[in-house]
C-alpha cells in the first residue's frame, strides 16, 4: 500500500486518535494518543491490507521543554506487502507509562526493556520490564534523558583527576 | 555392615504409604547455572542464567550490558562526521558495513546521491566485508561446537581480505573508510589485481570449508533439528538477515528495499526450509558464493567517475586538496568541528549488514548534531530468541545457539 493509501486509511478509522500525521522522505510516521496506541497497533497488525508483521525497532525521543516530555517510538514494516510506518506516542515525565506491545510482537520485550532501561518509560502489562543494559542495581537514573550529563554520574565523580595546570 | 544400613535406611518403605513400595522417592529440583559472563563460546561478555532440569535447558535468561558503552549517548555529542568512527567499534568484526549503514543513513537524512562508481566501490567492500563476516562466523561457529580444523582455514583466507583491508584504508578492523557522501579514496590497480586474484581463488575454499563440516558426523548432528525456530516466530521477534532466512521468509533489504548498487547485479537471496542451526549455516555459505558473484559484476559494470558527491556544504573535500588548499583545509575542519546543517526531522533507515538488518533511527533538529540517534542491532535483537530458541535442548546446544546468531556483543550491548 502506498504511504497516502495507509494515512488516509488510519486517518478515516482513528480520526479521533491521531494527533499528527507526517510525510518526510519517503517514510510516514504517525503520532496517536497514548491510551489508543495498543488498540491502534492491533489493527495495524491484525488488518489484512496493514499486514504489519514485523516490528522493527522500538526507540525513544526525550523532549525536556515540552509538556509532554518523552516520546516513544515504534517502527513496524510489513514483510508481505513491503511498506513501513512509525507509530509514535508521547508521555508526561509525571505518568512514564505505556502499554506494552509485547502481546503482538514478541520482539518487543527486548526492545521496550531497553527504552526502559534508558530513559525510564514503563510499559504496562510488559512480562519481565527490567533493565537490561545496565545493572539492576544501577541507581544514577537513566542515561539517554537529555538531563543526564555525558560523563555520567555516581562513582565516576569521586574520581581523583590529576591537576594539569599545576604542572 | 555400615554401608548396607544405610541403604536399608534410605529405602525403607513408608508403611503409611506403600504404593511407594517400588519407586523409592528422588529429590528432584532445578538448577541454575551462569554460564558466562567468561566463556569461549559467548563472542564477548555475555552471561546467561540457565534453568537446567538435569541436562535440559528449561529457561534462559540472558543478562546483557557487560560491554554497554553508551554509544548512542556520544552520538549527540559529536557531529554526524564525528560517528563514524564510534561505528566501527560496533560490531567490531564487520566496521565496514557498519560504517555503510551510518553513511547512508545520514545521506537520507541530507538526501544526497551519490556518483556510480561509489556507489559500486561501496558494494564491492560491503560484499568483501560479508565475506569475512561469514568466514568469521564460519570458523568460530564450528570451533564452538569442537570443529577446529575449518576454524584455521576460515582465517587463512579471511586474513587475505584483512591484508587487503589494510592497504585500502590502513587498518584490518576499525576501517572507518567510508565517507558520508561517497568513500574515502579509490581503489589502486594493486588492489582491483588483489581482489580479482582473491575471486578465482576463493570459490573452491568454500566447497572445502564444507566438506570438512558436512562430512563430521558430530557437527551435523549439533546443527541438524538444533534451536529451530518457525517461520512465523521468527517475524514475530523481529529476528533478520539469516537468521531468519533459514525459516525460509524471503526478507533481504538488498532485495526488499534496493540501495547502492545491489538492483543492478544479478543475484539470489537462499533460503532455508527447517529454520534449524544447519539451514542458517547453509544460507550463509551460498552467500559467500553470491557476495563472490556480485562483486565480479561490479567489478565489470565500474565506470570511472567521482568517489564523492559534489554538495561542499556536507561531503569533505579532496584529501589531497586539504594538504595544498587552504580553504579546503578551513572547509574539512569546519566540518568535523562543528558539523553541517541537517533540516530538521527523523529518518529510519535499515541495511542489510550479513548478521542481519543494522538500522539507525536519527532525529534531527537541525545544527550540527543528531538530537537523538538510535541503532537497531541484529545482535541485541536475536538475544531476545534466546530463550524460545533454546528451551527443551540441552546445555550443550546452548553454544550452538549463540553461534547460530553470529553474535558480536560490541553490537548487541552498544
Amino acid at each position: 500500500m502506498v504511504l497516502q493509501e495507509l494515512a488516509s486509511r488510519l486517518q478515516n478509522d482513528f480520526s479521533a486518535a491521531l494527533v499528527r500525521t507526517v510525510e518526510w522522505r519517503g517514510e510516514l510516521s504517525v503520532t496517536v494518543m497514548r491510551d489508543r496506541l495498543h488498540e491502534i497497533a492491533q489493527f495495524l497488525r491484525n488488518d489484512p491490507a496493514m499486514d504489519f508483521d514485523y516490528i522493527v525497532h522500538v526507540s525513544s525521543v526525550d523532549w525536556p521543554d515540552d509538556e509532554e516530555r518523552f516520546e516513544v517510538v515504534y517502527e513496524l514494516y510489513s514483510i508481505r506487502k513491503r511498506h513501513q510506518i512509525r507509530l509514535k506516542t508521547r508521555v508526561p515525565e509525571s505518568d512514564c507509562v505505556v502499554d506494552s506491545l509485547t502481546d503482538l510482537w514478541k520482539g518487543a520485550d527486548f526492545m521496550e526493556r531497553e527504552v526502559y532501561d534508558m530513559m525510564g518509560i514503563r510499559f504496562r502489562n510488559h512480562p519481565d520490564l527490567r533493565r537490561i543494559l545496565l545493572p539492576d542495581d544501577y541507581t544514577e537514573g537513566y542515561p539517554l534523558r537529555k538531563d543526564f550529563p555525558l560523563r555520567g554520574k555516581g562513582w565516576r565523580d569521586t574520581f581523583e583527576f590529576l591537576d594539569e595546570t599545576a604542572r | 555392615m555400615a554401608f548396607e544400613d544405610q541403604r536399608t535406611t534410605v529405602y525403607k518403605i513408608d508403611p503409611a504409604h506403600p504404593e511407594s513400595e517400588t519407586l523409592p522417592t528422588l529429590r528432584t529440583e532445578e538448577l541454575l547455572l551462569n554460564m558466562g559472563p567468561q566463556h569461549p563460546a559467548t563472542h564477548g561478555v555475555l552471561k546467561v542464567i540457565l534453568e537446567l532440569e538435569g541436562e535440559r535447558l528449561v529457561k534462559s535468561t540472558p543478562v546483557l550490558g557487560y560491554l554497554h558503552r553508551g554509544v548512542e549517548k556520544l552520538a549527540e555529542d559529536g557531529t554526524y562526521h564525528q560517528f563514524i568512527p564510534h561505528t566501527d567499534r560496533l560490531d567490531y568484526v564487520c566496521a565496514m558495513y557498519n560504517n555503510f549503514a551510518y553513511c547512508r543513513a545520514v545521506e537520507k537524512l541530507m538526501n544526497i546521491t551519490l556518483p556510480d562508481r561509489a556507489e559500486y566501490l561501496r558494494t564491492i567492500v560491503a560484499e568483501v566485508q560479508r565475506i569475512v563476516g561469514h568466514q568469521f562466523w564460519l570458523g568460530t561457529q564450528a570451533l564452538d561446537i569442537g570443529a577446529m580444523t575449518v576454524f584455521f582455514y576460515c582465517f587463512r583466507d579471511r586474513e587475505i581480505l584483512m591484508d587487503w583491508f589494510d592497504e585500502l584504508c590502513g587498518a584490518r578492523l576499525t576501517t572507518s573508510w567510508y565517507r558520508i557522501g561517497g568513500v574515502e579514496r579509490d581503489f589502486t590497480p594493486s588492489l582491483l589485481d588483489k581482489l580479482k586474484q582473491f575471486l578465482d581463488y576463493f570459490p573452491p575454499k568454500i566447497d572445502e570449508y564444507q566438506v570438512f563440516l558436512e562430512t563430521n558426523r558430530i557437527w551435523v548432528g549439533r546443527t541438524k533439528g538444533v534451536a529451530i525456530i518457525s517461520a512465523e516466530d521468527a517475524v514475530s521477534f523481529g529476528l533478520s538477515g539469516p537468521t531468519l532466512r533459514g525459516s525460509g521468509v524471503d526478507y533481504d533489504l538488498r532485495k526488499a528495499q534496493p540501495y547502492s548498487a545491489y538492483p543492478k547485479c544479478e543475484f539470489s537471496v537462499p533460503l532455508g526450509k527447517n529454520g534449524d542451526t544447519y539451514d542458517r549455516y547453509w544460507i550463509r555459505v551460498l552467500e559467500l558464493y553470491e557476495s563472490v558473484k556480485i562483486i565480479r559484476q561490479c567489478l565489470e559494470q565500474m565506470q570511472d567517475g567521482p568517489i564523492m558527491a559534489d554538495v561542499p556544504s556536507v561531503t569533505l573535500p579532496p584529501k589531497q586538496r586539504v594538504f595544498t588548499n587552504l580553504e579546503s583545509m578551513i572547509q574539512q575542519f569546519k566540518l568535523f568541528s562543528q558539523g553541517f546543517d541537517a533540516p530538521p526531522g527523523e529518518i529510519y533507515c535499515g541495511t542489510e549488514a550479513h548478521k542481519g538488518e543494522l538500522g539507525f533511527y536519527i532525529v534531527s533538529t537541525g545544527g550540527g548534531k543528531p538530537y537523538r540517534l538510535k541503532i537497531r542491532a541484529p545482535s541485541f535483537i536475536h538475544m531476545g530468541a534466546f530463550d524460545h530458541m533454546s528451551r527443551g535442548y540441552m546445555i550443550s546446544d546452548a553454544v550452538t545457539i549463540f553461534g547460530t546468531y553470529d553474535i558480536v556483543m560490541g553490537e548487541c550491548d552498544r
